[in-house]
Parts: structure tokens; sequence; C-alpha cells
């Protein structure tokens, strides 16, 4: 067998933080795009906000710590946290909501720990727990998917909802929000209803929810090529949505009529986005091969738990930092073998 | 051991050794019962009362306890005191009583208690061993109090709320209202807000303790350049 060498330099591809946060950015582009249009322009103006709050405090921080400026700031991780951060709250989520959420993020979850490299906890689920566990009535504001919503509010008009809390006249919070998916799912089921009933709703797709399930496609799309440059490695978001699909798929096999479908769990919610673009965060995720099929397999039984038995009918964040929580305990016992070592570390 | 200034008594017992803020002790009462300044207060104090009425008892039989036995007299001797205390509050404030709960009878098991009875009480006469005990437990309770204070100003935007608890039926208008038509913020009325608090008001004493000690070695700097 022969083997195919090219010839020198071997030039590795530069990788720098900046490079592949930016991937990272990119690779979101057609999730938010999709989101966007399910769900209107609120998910632009939060995108916009959350980015501008994170990049604000990033330096604010930087200010106080007597850190330079420049190459911190310009290295784009800020940016990607206010980014996952506004993809997580509802699309028309008033603006001190966001400003808490990714504030707190940034300042507690991010600089008190040492800045980037340092944070145990991801800080955009930080932020977005903050703001989940305090302002419960805030985070249930999930818009009807456009496609079978009645009206879709403009540009201007989302705007106004953000900013001065106002709907357009004749118009109220209750005409235009709507459960999400996940949401109706755990309430149906918590009321016995079976779910091939809870389903004939017209907000249920084909795979998840009318609209998410989309989402869930595009950010999909996104995630694959990350994997395919090489910028996330394939066990977390293999291990999170296989552990999904296998606790999910189990139950569902004992009892479908109270048990959602695989397929369900996958497409709904923040499944997919949590996989490739959450979960995957390299400094608070574990670092070892072993250890990221460990940590994405924890990610994934957890949200299906939270899901199934918990109180909010979205898990992922919950999952992450919980898991987080583990990451060291996980990388201590995973630990590669080094050449020239035993298993154990000594000498062999 | 007997021959501790009251000075230092009382400066230990209020920043340098701070039960809450440097010993770490007591954290469960600190961390669980400081959502408003009014409970806070109210358990603060009745530690406050512990501490003093433990801390006497014990220096007072100090020279007659056997050492090997001396833990269980300690503790005997807490929890008698603390069972009289929360027959008191039961009656002379029962609502405050039934708020804070649990947490009266708990706080035989605070450690901080115990810790100045083997610590201090049984090494001192009976006057400094009081004023161990009250300085102790006004330090506890200053870091009770302003725990409670962020908490309750940042979760619900007040300050005394339901101070009547405490202080009688006049005391209701004394609460003050920070933020009118404040919205609230529930993590720091739930146990993360304890925390994060803790650790927050940790490293402000930290800091502070940091800038005194090099503004001292500034201060030893430039005397040893005046000299020299």
């Amino acid at each position: 067998m022969r083997f195919k060498t090219f010839s020198s330099p071997h030039m590795a591809p530069a990788r720098s933080v900046n490079r592949v946060m930016g991937q990272v950015l990119l690779a979101l582009i057609p999730g938010t795009a999709a989101m966007t249009w399910y769900f209107g322009w609120g998910v632009l103006i939060n995108v916009s906000l959350a980015v501008t709050v994170a990049l604000a405090c990033e330096a604010l921080m930087l200010l106080v710590r007597g850190r330079a400026l420049t190459p911190h700031i310009t290295d784009l991780s800020a940016v990607l946290a206010g980014w996952l951060f506004a993809l997580a709250v509802p699309p028309l989520t008033p603006w001190w909501v966001t400003l808490v959420g990714v504030g707190f993020a940034m300042v507690m979850a991010k600089h008190l720990y040492g800045g980037l490299g340092y944070n145990p906890f991801n800080p955009a689920m930080v932020g977005y727990v903050v703001v989940l566990i305090s302002f419960p009535r805030e985070m249930t504001l999930w818009l009807s998917p456009s496609v079978i919503a009645e009206l879709n509010l403009s540009l201007p008009q989302a705007f106004t909802a953000i900013f001065a809390g106002r709907l357009p006249d004749g118009l109220t919070w209750d005409m235009i929000t709507a459960a999400t998916p996940l949401d109706r799912m755990q309430t149906g089921v918590g009321l016995a209803h079976p779910i091939s009933e809870i389903q004939t709703s017209p907000f249920f797709g084909y795979l998840g929810g009318v609209g998410w399930e989309w989402i869930g496609l595009w950010f999909l799309v996104g995630g694959l090529w990350l994997l395919k440059r090489r910028v996330i490695g394939w066990q977390i978001p293999v291990a999170m949505l296989g552990a999904l699909t296998l606790l999910s798929g189990l139950f569902w096999l004992i009892n479908p009529e109270i048990y959602a479908s695989p397929l369900f769990h996958v497409f709904s919610g923040a499944a997919i986005l949590g996989a490739f673009f959450i979960a995957t965060d390299p400094v608070s995720a574990s670092t070892t091969p072993r250890g990221r099929l460990i940590f994405g397999a924890g990610v994934g039984a957890l949200v299906f738990v939270i899901r199934t038995w918990g109180g909010y009918a979205e898990g992922v964040a919950f999952a992450v930092l919980l898991m987080n929580m583990m990451v060291p305990l996980i990388d201590h016992y995973t630990q590669p073998r080094v050449f020239g070592k035993t298993a154990a570390g000594k000498e062999g | 051991m007997n021959d501790t200034p009251y000075g230092k008594i009382v400066a230990d017992g209020l920043w340098y050794n701070n039960a809450a803020l440097v010993q770490l002790l007591g954290l469960c009462p600190l961390l669980a019962i400081s959502g408003t300044v009014v409970n806070a207060l109210g358990l603060g104090l009745a530690t406050t009362l512990t501490l003093i009425a433990s801390n006497v008892s014990v220096s007072f039989i100090r020279n007659w306890v056997r050492p090997e036995i001396r833990i269980p007299i300690y503790v005997l001797i807490i929890a008698s005191v603390v069972t009289a205390i929360e027959l008191a509050m039961n009656a002379y404030f029962h609502e405050l009583y039934l708020v804070l709960g649990i947490f009266i009878p708990l706080i035989v098991t605070n450690c901080a208690i115990i810790g100045r009875a083997e610590a201090f009480a049984s090494k001192h006469t009976i006057p400094k061993a009081f004023v161990d005990g009250l300085i102790m437990g006004i330090g506890f309770t200053l870091v009770l109090v302003a725990l409670g204070a962020m908490r309750e100003a940042i979760g619900q935007g007040t300050l005394f709320d339901q101070a009547h608890l405490m202080f009688g039926e006049a005391a209701r208008g004394l609460t003050v209202t920070l933020i009118e038509d404040y919205r609230g913020f529930l993590l720091a009325i739930l146990p993360p807000g304890a925390f994060i608090g803790l650790g927050l008001l940790l490293a402000m004493k930290n800091l502070v303790d940091d800038r005194l000690e090099k503004r001292a070695a500034r201060r030893a700097e430039a005397l040893r350049e005046a000299r020299a």
C-alpha cells in the first residue's frame, strides 16, 4: 500500500481564536436567517443588540481589569456569546432583559473567572439561564411561526416592541404569541392527552414544530460545515444527539403516546443549535476525546430528562451548564495515555 | 492566652477574623436567611444573643470542665441557650419566628458559636468572652444585613420590607421602595443570589485588604526613604 505524501513545507492552516470564532459565526448565519424568516425582525434586532451589549461589557471589563483592548475585543468571542444569547431568547424580548442577560454573561460568567479561556461555564448559557429564572413571563413570549401566524410585525413595529414594550394599536401579546411545540407537548402530556392528538395542532410539522424543524435543519447545515472544516470535533454533537435519540427512542418504543418521538426531540427547541454550537464551546466543554463523548452524552441525556420530567419545557441550557460542572472530573479520568508512558502514567 | 487586648478583640470580630467573611462559618443560615434585611437582622441578633450567652457560660465554667468532655458540654450549653431564645422569639416576635422557621433552632449547628466557645471563651475571662461574643455576633450580623440589603434591593427593589415583623406595627412605614414599579430580579432572591452576593462581599473585603496592605507598604517605603 502506498501512502501519498505531500512535499514540504508541511504547513498547518493558521488557527487563531478569531479565525475559529469567525467560522462559527459564519456557520450560524443560515440558522439565524431561518429564525428571522419564521419569527420576524425581532431576531435580528436581538442579535445586534446582544452583540453590542456583549462588546460594550467586554471593553468595560478589559478596562477595569487593566488589559489591552485590541487583541481581546477583536477575537470575536464576545460577539459569539452575544449572538448565541440572542438566539436563545424569544424574538421580541424586551431590551432590558438582553442587557441584564448579556451583561451577566460577560461580567460575571466570563471576566470574573479570568476572561476567555478560564470560564468554567458557557457564558451565553449562564446569561440565558439567569434571565430564564429571573423573568419567567418575558421568556415565554415566543411568537407563532410566520407561516401560520395571522399577522407579522414589520421592522419598525418589532423595534417598538423590543425597545418601548409597545405593540401596534389593536394588538395584544396574546394575539401574536404562542407556546413553543415543546411547551405544548409538555402541557399536553401533563394533561394526559395522547401525543397523537397533541400533534394534530397546526403548530406541529413533519419532524418537530412548524418552523422549528427548518431552523434546526439550517443550524445542522452550519454545524456540518463546521465539522468539515474541523473547527469542532465530531464527538460532542454525535454523542449529544445520539444520547438524546437513544433515550427518547427507548421510551418512545415503550409508549409512543406519552413519550415524544426521537425525531421530535432532535428537531425541537435548541437541540441541534446546542449540539453543534453551544456544547462544543472549546473553553467550557471537556477537552479529551473520550471526555467529549461522555460530556456530549451527558448533555443529551439531561436534555431528555429535563424535557420529559423537568419543570422547564426545554433543557439544553441547564444540561450544558450541569455538564460544564462535571468537566474537571471528566477530564481528570479521561486523560489519554502519554506516548512513552503506561496508562497509569508510569514510565513504560 | 488571657492577654488579648479589647481593641484586638473588636478589630478581629468586626474585620480581620470576621465570622462570615474570614472564617466562613455559619454559611447555612447566612445564605438561607439573607433574602431581606429584616430576616437577616432578626437571625443576626438571635445569633449574637446566643454567642454572648454561650461565650459567657463557657468562660464561667472553663476551669472545671475536663478537656475530654468539653465539646459535649459546649453543645449542651449552646442547645439550651438556643432553646431559650427560640421560645422567647416565639413569644415576643411570633411572626418573625414563623418566617425564620427552622433556622432559629438551627443556630445550634452554627459553627461560629462552638468555634468561639472552643477557640476563645474557654481560654479567656468572662468580660473578655462577653465582648468577644458581642463583637463576633455584630460582625456576623453586619455581613448578614449587608447581604440581605443587597439581595432585597436587587431582588425586589425595596429595603426594610415587612419591618413590622420585628419592630411592631409602627414600623410599617420604614419600608423604603428604591425603584417604583420594579419588576423584580428573582435570581437575587433565590439561593444563587445568596452565593453570588456572598462571593462579591468576599471579593470586596479582599480588595479592601489588598489596598490597605499596599498603602501600608508604600508608607513604610516612604518612611525608609525619608530616613535615608
